[in-house]
């Protein structure tokens, strides 16, 4: 099994007209939590925290063509840290963040090793059962005085600093938005120069990358490593959103959500993680609305749906439709 | 030592479970190149079929290949009517539409019927087989049987046959397969029907076990996608027999090694384990890339 | 308009006023409720890997479109809002959000399992909206006094598990116990309860303890284990799958333990007939509801009432499974709650009148066990009942158990 989506236009190509439509996006995200309710600013939160968690996959299984059914697992180890951090030893939440995105790196990199020797399906499976075992390891008995086992932890919700007259749940929406940023800039700058071209020719074609000279083997495994800490970056702030991590929030299910978040939001592309998050926090709400009786089949007709009509994720279909119009009025797009 | 035997039978039993379900993941992949993850759920549904027309009064043997029929034509359908349109896209967009699948059928049984556990008949006596001092039940063996008949045909399909040659190369080069005559379009289709009514079989040979419910295949899949992998996934022998050795590895290791906590994740280790010393199964052909 | 009329008409509007203001004095509402509707929160796993419980929420929602049908509670209709969680806590807190903060809903009921409660357990606390009656059985649900917005209803696991324990002791105190459990909450709690109450001998009477996971195929590995201990009690502590699974291979392979089983997965129709009857003989449960398909309740008039309500309201419902028993008792009790409540619809006095039921028995509980909770005891149900299974039917022994 490959993985070849369509190679994405250069993300190097940034023109003025794109930095202020950026710039007047950035101010409307901004703006938005005053301008709805407190839960929706809490579920738009939660959408940023995926959009981290899609982009750290997209990095591995859109650029560099390694697929990953068990990123769940980064997500869980991200969240526990972050919770046992701030329940057992009273550090301060801003700091649990990186601390999980360090520890993730590592475990992803590790992870990566013997990874290296599997590709397709093979990958699939070894990645498939991470995702698997990961509840089970976090219930293990040994494990219960730090991960208080199969009844979890229950964490405290940051107050809002320097006395700012915002609520908690508008505060905590601009602190993972300002994380989400840095990030973001950091994958932006990372996959437009030689890193990503390399990723992306490592994913197209092994062979004759190894040829012209790109250590694939420390590429790939680094790839494992900083999407783990990407993702684990997303579970802890996760954590802190929901204020609750159990075993059960990390089922094989969070992981496959993962992956369909990748491939609706579009492969390969910064935005289509934006785009996935919104998909995979949305949508399953659509169809329990739609039916009681089976929301898992809306949701599966869904998932076909979109890929019928945008078998590129919405990424690709932005990007075809924008080519349209630029055709059509000469070029005068803001892309 | 008595207590071992019991082990390792109990996980034969269940490693033949794991062989059923595996042969459906190899027939599609020789017929597709692609692991179908609705494998096990459109399994499931098809043995709620089978148990619908025995309900009805139909006697278990015309209702059992009513039932491989019945799938056959969905397994065609589903290829034509909904995977065909994706056929172009890349591949994970592929392995999305499987899990729509997925959760469509796992969803459309528990509404239709049900989520309590049913009683799946076996075709085979109640009594308990003794083998020296221990017991199968009929069933177990019977069931163990049936995987064996289905891989002797599925071998002798893609061995000897005509269509099961142009299968394979459908699968394996669509370009020059058009070239040469082959309809590669009704080819996936025919590879779609086969695996759904060799997982049809393997329903309805592990429901009298496991019972029937929705998610009576959640499980047994992972498995089964592990089995397929450990025994070589073009290799329909290997995956009976990687199903096989699944099974009692897992239970030995769960009764005498580390308990059952973690017995999953750890055979699942030992897997991977085995797959990065050789990446195409124990019995898998070695692929050679062509630069 | 003379001057007298004018004086008559303003004592008349003043009257008038007097009285419409006393009359709302009588009436107290929170967000939620209003002279024409109650409105009810609930987060029910519709979807995922519980989606077997989702039907508790069907029933529960077709029990009050009968009731509203019957004209509402007090003249008020119940407007019943379910949502899906997927049996997700990150999930169950985004819809008890919702349930609370957009669908402003007078309280959450029933919402379910242990996971998802326990993530939403401080939010519904902080918000001081109730947390009524929720569908698990942990322990921690009964904590007036550090969580008085939270109040559970079935026995808890580990009250069960001190029953079979001191059922053990007291008729074969020189037991070796085998158990199987299923790895998470709910079976270590049961199991923690069997093992405070066995004391320090569970150290020597437990020989053997197994767990299973959700997604193994089969208990059957588990089993031979178990035999293989030598253990003559075998304590079963399985969903209703894998509870059936074990029944039928303890008795396969030639094992005769005296063999608790667990509530969860005693239902005669979605445990002991796939099962198999004749394997199922001598089982030991407790039970707090009626069996629907044990033959003991067929001319009783709860139960005939049950099964018309099913044909007529959730035909699609399957009547052989126990979670549609349960969530019609538990909408009982939530009715009897609201009617107690009168006009006095605030989310505290929902709090005082679910913790002043007295002697109140839905008509799908035991003979003899009753619904009493206080403002220090938020645990309705706490009495169960032993019970042997004799081939037909589940014979109850012994006297009811607890208070």
């Amino acid at each position: 099994m490959t993985i070849k989506p369509p190679v994405s236009a250069d993300p190097s190509a940034m023109n003025k007209n794109r930095i202020i439509a950026l710039v007047a996006l950035l101010l409307i995200v901004c703006a938005l939590p005053f301008m709805v309710s407190n839960y929706r600013t809490f579920q738009l939160t939660l959408v940023l925290v995926y959009a981290i968690a899609l982009l750290g996959l997209n990095i591995l299984t859109g650029y560099n063509g390694q697929i990953s059914l068990g990123h769940g697992a980064f997500y869980a180890i991200g969240a526990y840290v972050a919770a046992i951090l701030m329940d057992r030893f009273g550090v301060p939440y801003y700091l649990t963040v990186p601390v999980a995105g360090v520890v993730c790196l590592a475990a992803g990199f590790l992870f990566g090793l013997p990874a290296l020797r599997l590709e397709g399906l093979y990958l699939a499976l070894a990645t498939f059962a991470l995702g698997v075992s990961m509840p089970q390891v976090l219930k293990e008995k040994h494990l219960e005085h730090w991960t208080g086992g199969v009844q979890g932890i229950v964490i405290i919700k940051p107050d809002p600093p320097f006395g700012l007259p915002i609520n908690q749940d508008q505060w905590l929406y601009y602190f993972t938005l300002a994380v989400l940023l840095v990030m973001f800039l950091l994958g932006w700058n990372l996959l437009r120069g030689r890193v990503g071209r390399s990723l992306v020719a490592i994913r197209d074609q092994p062979i004759a990358a190894e040829a012209m000279g790109v250590n694939s083997a420390l590429y790939k495994s680094l790839a494992f490593g900083v999407s783990a800490m990407y993702t684990g970056v997303a579970g802890a702030l996760g954590a802190i959103a929901v204020q609750f991590v159990a075993p059960d929030s990390f089922n094989i299910f969070l992981s496959i959500t993962f992956l369909v978040g990748i491939v609706i939001g579009g492969l390969a592309s910064i935005p289509g993680a934006i785009y996935g998050a919104i998909f995979i926090q949305f949508v399953p709400n659509i169809a329990d609305q739609i039916s009681k009786a089976a929301p898992w089949a809306i949701y599966g007709v869904f998932l076909i749906g979109f890929m019928y009509v945008m078998p590129t994720g919405v990424a690709g279909a932005v990007r075809i439709a924008w080519a349209r119009i630029k055709r059509k009025t000469g070029g005068a797009g803001p892309t | 030592m008595d207590a071992f035997l019991n082990q390792v039978f109990a996980g034969l039993a269940t490693g033949g479970i794991y062989a059923s379900l595996a042969l459906a993941l190899v027939m599609i992949y020789q017929a597709t190149h692609h692991v179908n993850f609705a494998q096990g759920e459109i399994a499931m549904f098809a043995t709620y079929i089978a148990w619908t027309l025995i309900n009805a009064g139909v006697p278990y043997w015309p209702a059992f290949f009513l039932t491989v029929a019945i799938a056959f034509v969905l397994g065609v359908l589903i290829e034509r009517i909904i995977v065909r349109p994706v056929e172009r896209a890349p591949v994970l967009s592929v392995v999305v539409v499987f899990i729509g699948l997925l959760v469509i059928f796992n969803s459309l049984a528990g509404w239709i019927y049900t989520y309590t556990i049913k009683v799946f008949p076996s075709p085979f006596p109640k009594e308990p087989v003794h083998l020296g001092s221990h017991l199968f039940s009929a069933h177990q063996i019977g069931a163990v049987g049936v995987t064996l008949v289905v891989l002797v045909l599925l071998y002798a399909f893609f061995r000897f046959t005509p269509l099961g040659l142009a299968m394979r190369a459908a699968a394996q080069n669509p370009d020059s397969s058009r070239l040469v005559g082959i309809r590669v379009g009704w080819m996936l289709a025919l590879g779609w029907g086969l695996a759904a009514s060799i997982g049809a079989i393997a329903g309805m040979m592990v429901a009298p076990t496991v019972y029937l419910d929705p998610n009576m295949m959640a499980g047994i899949l992972l498995y089964a996608f592990a089995s397929a992998l450990v025994g070589g996934i073009d290799n329909p022998g290997g995956a009976v027999l990687g199903g096989f050795i699944v099974g009692v590895l897992e239970n030995l290791l769960g009764a005498y090694v580390i308990g059952n906590e973690l017995k999953l994740a750890f055979a699942l280790v030992l897997i991977v384990g085995v797959l990065v010393v050789r990446p195409s199964g124990l019995f898998g052909r070695v692929h050679v890339t062509r630069v | 308009m003379s001057t007298r009329q004018l004086l008559v008409s303003a004592t008349v509007i003043a009257g008038l006023a007097l009285g419409a203001s006393s009359a709302l004095a009588q009436k107290k509402y929170d967000t939620g409720a209003t002279d024409k509707e109650i409105k009810i929160g609930n987060i029910m796993p519709y979807s995922g890997p519980a989606s077997a419980y989702g039907t508790i929420g069907k029933v529960q929602a077709a029990y009050f479109k009968k009731i509203n049908e019957e004209g509402g509670i007090n003249g008020r209709m119940i407007n019943f809002v379910s949502v899906d969680d997927g049996y997700s806590p990150p999930k169950a807190v985004e819809m008890a959000r919702r349930l609370v903060e957009q669908d402003q809903v007078l309280f959450v009921f029933q919402s379910l399992g242990t996971p998802s409660n326990s993530a939403i357990h401080k939010y519904m606390n902080a918000k001081k909206v109730p947390q009524l009656f929720v569908a698990t059985g942990a322990t921690k649900w009964n904590d007036p006094q550090h969580f008085p917005w939270t109040m559970g209803w079935q026995p808890n696991y580990q009250t069960e598990g001190t029953i079979y324990a001191k059922h053990i002791l007291q008729t074969k105190p020189d037991a070796k116990i085998a158990v199987l459990y299923q790895n998470d909450d709910y079976g270590k709690d049961l199991l923690k309860g069997l093992e405070d109450e066995l004391g320090a001998k569970a150290k020597t009477l437990i020989v053997a303890k197994v767990s299973y996971e959700t997604s193994d195929p089969t208990v059957d590995s588990q089993i031979v284990q178990l035999q293989g201990s030598g253990a003559n009690v075998f304590v079963n502590i399985a969903t209703p799958k894998f509870s059936a699974m074990a029944i039928r291979k303890t008795y396969d392979i030639g094992w005769k333990p005296v063999h608790y089983v667990n509530n969860v997965g005693a239902s005669i129709g979605s445990v002991l007939v796939p099962a198999g009857l004749e394997k199922s003989v001598g089982l030991i449960t407790t039970a707090y509801l009626k069996d629907s398909q044990d033959s003991a309740w067929k001319d009783d008039q709860g139960m005939k009432d049950w099964f018309a309500f099913m044909a007529k309201y959730y035909p699609d419902g399957n009547v052989k499974d126990a979670s549609n028993v349960y969530g019609y008792a538990v909408a009982q009790t939530l009715v009897q709650v609201l009617k107690q409540c009168g006009d006095n619809l605030t989310r505290e006095n929902v709090m005082k009148q679910a913790a002043s039921l007295k002697d109140f028995a839905p008509t799908l509980i035991l003979p003899g066990i009753k619904i009493n909770t206080s403002a220090t005891d938020f645990a309705p149900i706490q009495a169960e009942q032993l019970a042997r299974f004799d081939g037909k039917q589940w014979v109850r022994f012994g006297e009811v158990l607890g208070k």
